[in-house]
């Protein structure tokens, strides 16, 4: 197993702040607009997110949710192991909102399928936006892009994308990791 | 862990103490999935699940086909009053013709003990023991200490008490071993005829006096009279068994502490409790009704994840 480094922390900070501004660029004041980490690993870059918007840019009151989508998926069975589930937690409610889905890594987009799913079990939103902090070309089983791209890579099949975060993982960082 | 060590919930017997802990983990999932405004979830689309009830039910049964339903299982139901069972067919022979109907987990309530054993040995299919006679009743166990563990946040070194009918109950036996596993101490208190002999054996503390069993505990689980299943008199009379083992409010009062009131149900008022005991606070006998139906969501979930394609 061999493993090659795609972004530093430093990289990873800069691309954060550029995200975040493209998602003021759009959203203004977030006064209609909730941010939705996917849970388990995408909970980790919203909560950043979150924290880049309300400290560095001043914009108060960011509404933060995170979805499990386990109950969704459509591996139920087909695996080995049985779907553990994570916590959801969305204290509001999403009816006529504008959600930006935010995850670390799309790959195949079944994750995001199941979140689509998923959410509607909370309301009915204005709009879905997706943003991603590593994007994986010509890997899709579905027809998914992001709105929003940390950075574009092309990884072959037997490569896995890993990204580290400092609260979970000690260090920002995101590996290419040769299986 | 992440997978249940056992492919049928038969009884508590059969489960280990992660077993349990991962049913409840799963339950808390579920249980905010059905505090949602859209209360249901796909995972169990390609699942069908036949409820075969061979005794009366309506609380086990209703909560077992809403779990399916938030679950998005086909369910198919079957309620032995209306069946060929009444033409003679035998048990095996019952549900092997609805399992080549494709069915992959049966609920199942049935009169005889170990009904649910015997037929997970016969049949291909994923077997849930809802109440097998005076046995076990595993799903209510596991829901009565999911029930603890939400009000006092643990069930490990809780006192417990089983007051009532314990010769006929189901709910006291499951539970004792649900109890038991997870750590706490329990007691059960009735009149000497409706306490099985020797169940000191299981290690559980025996009182006949109600007044110290409830000074002693920090949850009692009254149980009902089953009169359905007395053959005999247990008990001079109806009034006499309220004065003795009836909780009414004035006798909670003059405890020395505030203690936590379960009840499985059906409630006999003015019975085993008076119904003030019954609507007030320190009774959690409506969470255990919503509870309920998270905790078997979960049983469901893990045994049908289990079920191969």
């Amino acid at each position: 197993m061999s493993q090659k480094v795609l972004l530093n922390a430093k990289e990873v900070n800069i691309i954060l702040h550029r995200l975040a501004c493209q998602l003021i660029e759009k959203h203004n004041d977030f006064s209609n607009t909730v941010l939705i980490g996917l849970q388990p690993r995408g909970v980790f870059l919203a909560d950043r997110l979150a924290k880049i918007l309300e400290e560095d840019y001043k914009i108060k009151n960011i509404q933060l949710g995170h979805l499990d989508i386990t109950f969704y998926r459509d591996d139920f069975r087909r695996g080995e192991k049985t779907l553990e589930a994570n916590t959801t937690k969305i204290n509001f409610i999403v009816e006529d909102k504008n959600i930006v889905f935010i995850d670390d890594v799309l790959y195949t987009g079944r994750s995001i399928r199941a979140a689509l799913t998923a959410i509607q079990s909370f309301g009915r939103p204005n709009e879905i936006e997706l943003l991603t902090l590593i994007d994986r070309r010509f890997s899709r089983h579905l027809p998914i892009q992001p709105d929003y791209r940390g950075r574009q890579v092309d990884v072959i099949n037997n490569e896995k994308v890993k990204v580290n975060w400092k609260e979970h993982d000690n260090e920002d960082s995101v590996y290419l990791i040769e299986k | 862990m992440s997978e249940l060590s056992v492919n049928h919930l038969l009884g508590i017997k059969y489960l280990k103490e992660e077993d349990i802990q991962l049913i409840f983990e799963t339950a808390d999932h579920f249980k905010e999935v059905i505090n949602r405004p859209i209360k249901k979830v796909p995972s169990l689309r390609d699942i069908t699940i036949a409820n075969l009830f061979f005794e009366n039910s309506t609380r086990t049964k209703l909560s077992f086909e809403l779990a399916e339903k938030r679950l998005s299982a086909d369910v198919i139901n079957f309620s032995s009053a209306q069946s060929s069972v009444k033409k003679g067919e035998s048990l095996i022979d019952t549900v092997n013709n609805i399992l080549s109907m494709k069915v992959d987990m049966v609920v199942m309530r049935h009169p005889n003990p170990g009904a649910g054993v015997f037929l997970s040995k016969h049949v291909n299919a994923s077997i849930v023991n809802a109440g097998d006679g005076a046995h076990e009743h595993p799903t209510q166990a596991l829901l009565d200490s999911y029930s603890i563990r939400e009000r006092l946040g643990d069930v490990k070194g809780k006192k417990v008490v089983i007051v009532g009918d314990i010769l006929h109950s189901r709910v006291a036996l499951s539970n004792i071993y649900a109890l038991q596993l997870q750590g706490a101490q329990v007691m059960v208190c009735g009149p000497k005829t409706l306490i099985p002999k020797y169940i000191d054996k299981l290690g559980v503390k025996v009182e006949t006096n109600l007044r110290k069993a409830l000074n002693w505990c920090d949850v009692a689980n009254m149980l009902r009279v089953q009169n359905e299943r007395m053959d005999i008199s247990y008990f001079p009379s109806t009034r006499e068994y309220t004065q003795q083992f009836g909780v009414s409010k004035d006798l909670l009062n003059s405890l020395d502490k505030e203690i936590t009131i379960m009840h499985p149900g059906p409630i006999n008022r003015g019975v085993e409790i008076t119904s003030d005991v019954a609507d007030s606070k320190q009774s959690i006998i409506l969470d255990q009704v919503q509870n309920g139906v998270a905790v078997r969501m979960a049983v469901i979930y893990l045994l049908a994840s289990k079920i191969k394609q």
